[in-house]
């Protein structure tokens, strides 16, 4: 039988035990500590962000806004300071280094994981880490004295031979930007963000128009073949920014890899051999299963690779001819970047001088910030589906 | 159809019984059986066919054809002809689908080959154009003080820049570590709003571009404070670099540790701070050790902080804080923009001496990342071939041979 039991207690014997997470003893001492370290190397690090700005306002106040105008170079003599020519030459390293970068390490992160026999896997990994890990002056080198002999007959070449239409007019040039943008826009609205919609074409039409206009212009050009200003000598290539380009995309790539090779790896087992098993080959399972399993760390990686191009400086310094103009051809000599800019003109810089330079910083470090955390939330957001698996 | 209905008609006495089938003539043959994993014979003929071919047309089209000449061209065009033969003569055989996956194959592995003889030129041409310098020993054990730039390859060296990088370096990892991984154990074991917002912080900063670290170093240091520039200067401006990233990075490998040792810790009655120093700390040990000579790799290598914080010198500079110190980057940076070609030569020496470091460190750091084989070491293994002691036969068991091992 159920007997109930007697209550001859006082109740205030079993009121709970009080629990609560606040540390005591040596963990208070633990915390606090920490807390201490912690609150330290925030004030270290945000603080450079801080300093910085606090360090444009007086630039800001001497120069105004011409210090972002497009019609003005960096030129400390005549005090015409802008910041516009060296940020148009930084985003072009940094393009034309992704330009490189992108399609050779989504290569070579899927062969790596797909492709690549399993006994060979950790050595290519390693040798991957290892290009990470060389000096950004060892590929300047590179750049600079095995590359550039071979590249400026490149950029001779196809400047020579594309340059006319660039050349013959703005139309072409147009054209040609509304052609590529609207690929590129369809491409990115089709399969970056996954609208499927029927409005969604609307770029690639546009973009397939601009091709169909292209065509009688470009027979006209090769009409005239005086109009194009071709330059006999290769030493008016040299030192550009596409040779720049070239040697921080080596410095860009093998962070962008493992990024890729990353994400390419935790594809589900299950999933890829469903796709083979269904009769699709290599190529067929990778576009069905790897590559938008893996869309989140492609798109994460290239930002993050981006945002390393926009800051390097000493092989770029090493490589190009520090010309302070607004440049549409890559091909030609001289360029300027932000970076290279700071690492070549600090030591005589004096006053509102040594301002400007770390103003000029303090925008790349902003732009650089911004790619970086857009890349970060990308790369977060396509992993933290499996990772509570 | 027919014999079903002949054996109806037969007698019922006729007990049933089991035929033999009888074998046919063509399976008398037994067919290869397929092999999974390699191509197919015609396939592999058309790989190798493809790229013989590709090679002789790309020699008739750059040689006899075109006017353009040179190993470039050649590479480009017979790349070119070899996907092209590749592509076509798999069609000829085959599905278009099957086509498309043999061209990408190739194109995936061709360019993973272009990336990974991108490295070996790389490392290749740095010591080559290096090696007149740095085969001699004094490039190590003296300076360039009171050495011309452009004297023989036997006198002066970058002892200097050795030193100087190794005090720097040192400065750097001392302020780092200790930050970094405390900030990392901050973050992981403590948590909380102020945790996360730390997290982001360091985050965004390794986005830092390295000539900002140094800008800010030169602004605040020298400028603000006063200061020389000196050793201590320029170890300050890795140091704002290296931090977030072995802070994050020792954040990544703090977060592997399982959470059962943990909570198995803290379930025996330690203090959070006995389990931390006693099981989590010890548990992320190889892997915080990777990731701060990772760190430390790249710090070495960077130019852009020393060049503005710490300064050039050929002379020999031990004091961190007087005097200006000379560092292996830095010293690269300016030889190799001198105008004199024994100048140039050094300048790839010392880019060489600088690899070597990093080499090593590269290879410390992959030998303590990996995990313990099963397999006893080659030394080990060395060691037992030629002790005389009696090893257990291959063919016993696993009990009996742990038993031997144990009664040696």
């Amino acid at each position: 039988m159920t007997s109930i039991p007697v209550q001859g207690r006082p109740e205030q014997d079993v009121r709970p035990r009080p629990i609560s997470r606040r540390p005591t003893g040596g963990d208070a001492v633990f915390v606090y500590s920490f807390r201490t370290i912690g609150a330290s190397v925030l004030i270290i690090t945000g603080g450079i962000g801080v300093f910085l700005a606090l360090q444009s306002v007086p630039t800001l106040r001497h120069y105004g806004p011409e210090f972002f105008s497009v019609h003005e170079g960096w030129n400390f003599s005549t005090d015409q300071v802008s910041v516009a020519s060296l940020l148009v030459g930084t985003v072009e390293v940094a393009l034309i280094a992704i330009a490189i970068a992108f399609p050779l390490s989504v290569a070579t992160a899927l062969y790596i994981s797909e492709y690549a026999p399993p006994r060979i896997q950790a050595t290519l990994i390693s040798a991957i880490d290892l290009m990470a890990a060389v000096p950004s002056i060892v590929y300047g080198l590179w750049g600079r004295d095995l590359i550039q002999p071979h590249a400026d007959q490149v950029a001779m070449f196809v400047d020579r031979h594309l340059g006319p239409y660039a050349v013959h007019g703005a139309a072409v040039g147009r054209l040609l930007v509304v052609m590529v943008s609207g690929v590129v826009i369809w491409v990115t609205l089709r399969w970056a963000l996954n609208i499927k919609s029927r409005w969604a074409h609307i770029p690639l039409v546009v973009g397939a128009a601009a091709a169909v206009a292209l065509l009688p212009v470009t027979f006209t050009v090769n009409a005239d073949p005086n109009a194009a200003n071709i330059s006999a000598q290769v030493s008016s290539f040299q030192k550009s920014a596409f040779i720049a380009g070239i040697a921080v995309s080596m410095m860009v790539l093998p962070m962008a890899c493992a990024i890729m090779r990353q994400v390419f790896s935790q594809t589900p087992a299950g999933e890829k051999e469903a796709a083979l098993a269904l009769g699709s080959t290599k190529w067929g399972m990778i576009r069905a299963v790897v590559l938008p399993f893996g869309k989140g760390g492609i798109i994460g990686g290239t930002m993050l690779s981006l945002g390393r191009a926009l800051g390097e400086t000493i092989a770029v310094l090493l490589i190009i001819n520090q010309v302070f103009q607004i440049k549409p051809n890559i091909f030609e000599t001289g360029t300027a970047t932000v970076s290279s800019t700071i690492a070549a003109q600090f030591g005589e810089a004096t006053g509102i001088q040594l301002k400007a330079l770390l103003t000029a910083g303090f925008v790349l470090f902003v732009i650089t910030l911004v790619v970086n955390t857009l890349a970060a939330i990308v790369v977060n957001r396509s992993r933290s589906g499996n990772e509570t698996s | 159809m027919t014999t079903v209905l002949d054996r109806d008609d037969a007698p019922v006495a006729e007990a049933p019984r089991t035929f033999i089938p009888t074998r046919r003539s063509d399976d008398d043959v037994p067919l290869p059986r397929t092999s999974l994993g390699v191509l197919p014979l015609e396939n592999r003929f058309l790989t190798w066919g493809a790229r013989v071919a590709a090679l002789g047309l790309a020699w008739v089209i750059v040689d006899r054809l075109l006017p353009v000449h040179g190993l470039g061209w050649f590479v480009v065009i017979a790349l070119l002809c070899n996907v092209v033969l590749l592509g076509v003569g798999t069609l000829t055989i085959d599905s278009p689908i099957a086509m498309t996956d043999r061209v990408v194959q190739w194109v995936v592995s061709t360019a993973a080959t272009v990336v990974f003889l991108a490295l070996l030129t790389v490392l290749f041409f740095i010591f080559k154009r290096g090696w007149a310098a740095l085969h001699y020993w004094n490039f190590v054990t003296q300076t360039m003080h009171q050495t011309l730039p452009d004297a023989p390859y036997n006198q002066g060296g970058v002892l200097n820049s050795i030193v100087g990088t190794l005090i720097e370096i040192g400065i750097a990892v001392a302020i780092t570590l200790p930050l970094g991984v405390a900030t990392a154990v901050y973050m992981n074991e403590v948590g909380g709003g102020f945790a996360r917002m730390i997290r982001t912080v360091v985050e965004a900063m390794t986005a830092l571009p390295s000539i900002v670290a140094g800008l800010f170093i030169y602004s605040f240091w020298i400028i603000l404070l006063h200061e020389p520039r000196s050793g201590f200067a320029g170890a300050l401006a890795i140091s704002v670099m290296m931090l977030p990233i072995i802070a994050r990075a020792s954040d990544v490998v703090l977060r592997v540790v399982p959470g059962s040792l943990r909570e198995a810790s803290l379930g025996l009655g330690a203090s959070r701070w006995r389990t931390i120093w006693h099981v989590v700390l010890p548990t992320a040990r190889p892997g915080l050790a990777t990731a701060l000579i990772l760190a430390v790799a790249r710090g070495i290598g960077e130019t852009s902080p020393v060049l503005i914080a710490s300064g050039y010198a050929t002379f020999m500079v031990t004091h961190p804080f007087h005097g200006v110190m000379s560092s292996l980057p830095l010293s690269v940076y300016n030889s190799v923009i001198a105008p004199e070609p024994q100048a140039v030569t050094r300048g790839y020496a010392t880019a060489a001496v600088l690899m070597i470091l990093v080499l090593t460190l590269f290879v410390i750091a992959r030998l303590l990342a990996r995990e313990p084989s099963p397999k006893p070491s080659l030394w080990r293994r060395i060691r037992r071939s030629f002790s005389p002691v009696r090893r257990p036969a291959a063919a016993t068991s696993a009990l009996p041979s742990i038993m031997t091992e144990e009664s040696e």
